[in-house]
């Protein structure tokens, strides 16, 4: 069964002034895959993010995000995608309901459809009690369950997720992860990028940059077993060595 | 010492490393005083006005040349008649017009009592006050000057004097009340704003759990700002005397002197602000709206204190900057010492002991 | 004795941040503290640098009384906040040279404390720290920290934000400044860092669920874990919470780790199942168990 590809990357870069911040990168991610997308702070993930997001132009090469061009499509681009960061994920201010009915409209939901998708959500992440509770009273750990449903609600192609679980405690974290198995399994691209490689030994492939270069891509197995080591921490380790 | 020198040289890398920070503590006093000097200002230039002159005598013709010589009024044009005046008024060029009766110099001599009609376009009724204050004093002035040699039994003429600011020129109103407010702005919100900066950044954690004691870390604060408020309270002056020409009559030392006091006044109100606000922007909301207004407003710097309602007269007693603006106006504009404001400093004194007080007991070595 | 605690509890108007914390750090010892974020982390060095007091119990930092004697405690410690908390406007030099400054000293003083550390970040001493990259940030906070030469070092969360290379160089340089006599409590919510300290506390919310040595710890799991394999994670993971005598199930990179109910079981009537489950490329094999497994069962 060959899958089709929802994001096709080619030679894509961004000069800001003589400085090359992402590199002529190319990858394609599958539909229903989870896509680990690595590197230090400073190595291009951010802005090569920011480029398929269609928040920012690129200098040149190709990108095909969920079927558009990021050059002339990008708005398009915005409906088909979710988006979820641990920085900033929901109001504070705001109750749980609430929350969900905000971002479902700024997505263009129906009235009735937010109705019917804030029962679902509550159900399924067993928070009905909390429905009316202010989000900032809530646990780091529920916030983000609750976040990363929100970025489902308008049942986009691919979620983009920036450093989802740092910081969480073990058990929320399998939680979580649980969660993000099964939106993949239900076909939703799942698109990490994060630092912190014990984020990254959960995706089916990733990628990792360094200095603003894809220098490795492949199934954490697959460079585990390339670089003769236990862990993706080990092989981000190797490989920044190298570079030096 | 050498611990408390350090933090100092500190505090000076933050200032001039910060380009927000330089342009209020150096532009915005130059920027406010040029505006106020200039800009905003309630006296009058070159108002145009009409005459209708129904003599045209000797004596209509020295006052009309009296008043078009004075550098406030402009003489736009000549009404021959009542009826043209609405007319002349409804075109908006002029502001006023002076209607002398038959027969001026005649009434004047025989009945002693001559009448002249001032009619002003009330649309901005400060300008309308202002504009007939203006010509009564000049009619006055002239009346003075044509009886100097005569003694006249009979008659009780009011002469109004204005005295310390004879020539009613509003920068003087105005340079204290900027420099009180620049002292306030410069010493309360920035320091308040660089404190709170500290627990913002969290390194507020660091100093306190140093062998630097609090209260260095305060003082080590408002040194700075002590320094850069007096540079610009010299600039004010600099600035008032040689652009706008106002006298400074009293003691240059004793106005440095009040000046340390209202800028060390303003700094404990600052430390007070840090000690309630737990971020820089709140710091500056506090510092805007909780003084920033109340000295505009209440301080009597731009709407006199006696004509205010009687809750807001007994308020306006517990602005600082009310009894310091009273202490600039005495020094500069007044020439007195410190003989007649020795009450107005003991109350500023008074306030800034009791706000070090409260900043001192407010200040926590700890973190709640 | 370096730090003693004795039934410190803390409360935040309804948030019991802290319940009852009890333990000890030796004399040199390199004692890390793991827990979430929110698991109580901040609030207990806070109150062990004398910035909060505690609700309830009492607590000891070289000697020193949290409460009473602060100021001995401020003279003796050196604190690296969470956030690295340095003058962004300021160069790395001037930075080091302030604290240098407050505490009363040198950088040339305590230049040998702090060499390997700030050598690495030396060629950019003229540098303002706001443009430094996370890891020499790191190390320059860590330096600002040592510079007046503590008996004790906190470190909240040091290597939260920071890239893996730096991190790994940060627990290298912590166990050569535990060789040179300094006593160091470090937070992470890391649970791989946890193995580089040599005695460790589990906590969440607010609770210590366990100290010992990392060995000890995992050495004391109670069941054998699996490491099991498929094709389909999500199915997996359904089919074994669906297992009747499955125990425990936690998604852990590439495997599931699995734990059994039953002591003794034949691992191919599990994989049996797996794949009557419609599960491919079933693989099963046990594994040894993990800080992090440790922290899941005590948590739970």
């Amino acid at each position: 069964m060959k899958k089709t590809n929802v994001i096709e990357v080619e030679n894509l870069t961004k000069m800001f002034g003589d400085f090359t911040a992402v590199n002529a990168i190319t990858f394609e991610v599958k539909k229903g895959e989870i896509f680990g997308f690595l590197g230090a702070n400073g190595a291009g993930k951010t802005t090569a993010m920011k480029m398929l997001i269609g928040i920012s132009k690129p200098t040149s090469g190709k990108a095909k995000v969920a079927g558009f061009d990021v050059f002339t499509h990008a708005e398009d681009i915005k409906k088909n995608i979710g988006y979820m960061s641990q920085k900033f994920a929901l109001y504070d201010d705001l109750t749980v309901k609430e929350n969900i009915t905000f971002f479902g409209g700024i997505y263009g939901l129906s009235r009735p459809k937010i109705k019917e998708k804030t029962i679902a959500l509550l159900e399924e992440l067993g928070l009905q009690e909390v429905a009316n509770q202010l989000v900032g009273s809530l646990p780091l750990g529920w916030k983000q369950k609750i976040s990363f449903s929100v970025s489902l609600l308008h049942e986009p192609q691919i979620v983009f997720l920036d450093e989802p679980t740092g910081g969480v405690d073990p058990i929320t974290r399998r939680q979580f992860w649980e969660m993000i198995y099964k939106s993949a399994n239900q076909g939703t691209t799942i698109f990490v990028t994060t630092h912190y490689m014990d984020e990254a030994e959960y995706c089916d492939r990733v990628s990792i940059m360094v200095e603003g270069k894809i220098e490795a891509l492949d199934t954490p197995k697959k460079l585990k077993d390339q670089f003769k080591v236990d862990s993706m921490n080990e092989v981000f380790l190797k490989l920044a060595r190298n570079i030096e | 010492m050498k611990r408390f020198l350090g933090f100092i040289e500190k505090e000076f890398y933050h200032i001039f490393r910060d380009k927000r920070s330089l342009f209020i503590l150096f532009g915005m006093p130059i920027a406010q005083i040029l505006l106020f000097g200039f800009a905003i200002t309630n006296e009058i230039n070159n108002v145009e006005i009409a005459i209708l002159d129904h003599s045209k005598d000797a004596t209509t013709g020295e006052i009309i040349n009296k008043i078009s010589a004075s550098k406030y009024f402009s003489i736009n044009q000549f009404i021959e008649q009542e009826a043209d005046i609405e007319a002349a008024f409804k075109k908006g060029k002029i502001k006023a017009v002076l209607n002398f009766e038959n027969d001026f110099s005649k009434n004047l001599v025989k009945e002693k009592q001559a009448t002249i009609q001032v009619i002003t376009d009330a649309t901005d009724p400060n300008t309308a006050n202002t504009i007939s204050n203006y010509i009564n004093s000049i009619l006055q002035n002239y009346q003075l000057d044509q009886n100097k040699d005569i003694k006249i039994v009979y008659q009780i003429v009011p002469q109004t004097r204005m005295i310390y600011n004879p020539e009613l020129k509003s920068v003087f109103m105005f340079v204290p009340g900027v420099m009180t407010i620049i002292l306030m702005l410069v010493s309360a919100m920035m320091t308040s704003i660089s404190i709170t900066r500290e627990k913002e950044l969290g390194t507020m954690e660091i100093l306190l759990v140093s062998p630097l004691k609090p209260f260095q870390v305060i003082i080590g604060k408002v040194v700075p700002y002590i320094f850069l408020s007096m540079i610009n309270a010299v600039v004010i002056i600099l600035l008032s005397i040689f652009i706008f020409k106002m006298p400074v009559q009293g003691s240059l030392f004793l106005l440095g002197l009040e000046s340390v006091l209202f800028i060390i006044t303003s700094l404990t109100l600052g430390i007070l602000i840090s000690t309630i606000s737990a971020t820089q922007q709140t710091a500056m909301m506090i510092s805007l709206m909780g003084l920033m207004l109340p000295v505009i407003l209440l301080s009597g710097f731009i709407f006199p204190i006696s004509s205010m309602p009687a809750p807001l007269q007994i308020i306006s007693h517990f602005i600082p900057a009310k009894w310091f603006i009273i202490i600039l106006k005495g020094i500069m504009l007044k020439g007195v010492g410190i003989s007649l404001l020795w009450k107005e400093t003991l109350i500023l004194l008074a306030m800034t002991l009791f706000f070090i007080g409260l900043s001192i007991k407010k200040y926590k070595i700890r973190l709640e | 004795m370096s730090i003693t605690l004795q039934h410190i509890s803390k409360s935040y108007k309804k948030v019991e941040a802290l319940k009852d914390i009890s333990f000890e750090v030796k004399e040199n010892e390199l004692f890390g503290l793991i827990g979430p974020d929110g698991a109580g982390k901040t609030t207990l060095f806070r109150i062990l640098t004398t910035l909060l007091f505690a609700d309830e119990g009492t607590a000891n930092v070289a000697g020193f009384d949290v409460v009473k004697d602060y100021k001995a405690i401020r003279q003796n410690v050196g604190y690296m906040p969470g956030k690295f908390s340095l003058y962004q406007d300021l160069t790395v030099e001037e930075n080091l040279k302030f604290f240098a400054t407050i505490f009363g000293t040198t950088i040339d003083e305590n230049y040998e404390l702090i060499k390997d550390i700030y050598v690495q970040i030396e060629p950019f001493k003229n540098r303002r720290a706001g443009k430094l990259s996370g890891g020499m940030k790191q190390k320059l906070a860590l330096s600002c920290a040592l510079i007046h030469k503590p008996k004790v070092l906190f470190l909240d969360e040091p290597t939260t934000g920071v890239d893996p290379v730096s991190r790994k160089e940060f627990w290298e340089m912590l166990k050569r400044l535990q060789q040179k006599g300094i006593t160091i409590l470090v937070s992470t919510p890391y649970m791989d860092e946890a193995a580089l300290c040599d005695r460790i506390a589990l906590i969440q919310d607010g609770k210590i669920l366990k100290i010992d040595t990392p060995e000890a710890i995992v050495k004391h799991y109670p069941k054998t874990i699996y490491n099991i394999g498929a094709n389909n994670m999500y199915q997996l993971i359904l089919s074994l919470n669906a297992y009747e005598h499955s125990y425990s199930v936690y998604p852990f990179g590439e495997f599931v780790h699995y734990t059994d109910q039953r002591t003794n079981f034949e691992l191919n009537d599990l994989k049996k199942y797996l794949e009557a489950e419609n599960l491919t490329g079933v693989s099963i094999q046990s594994t040894k168990p993990t800080i992090e497994d440790t922290f899941m069962e005590l948590a739970k």
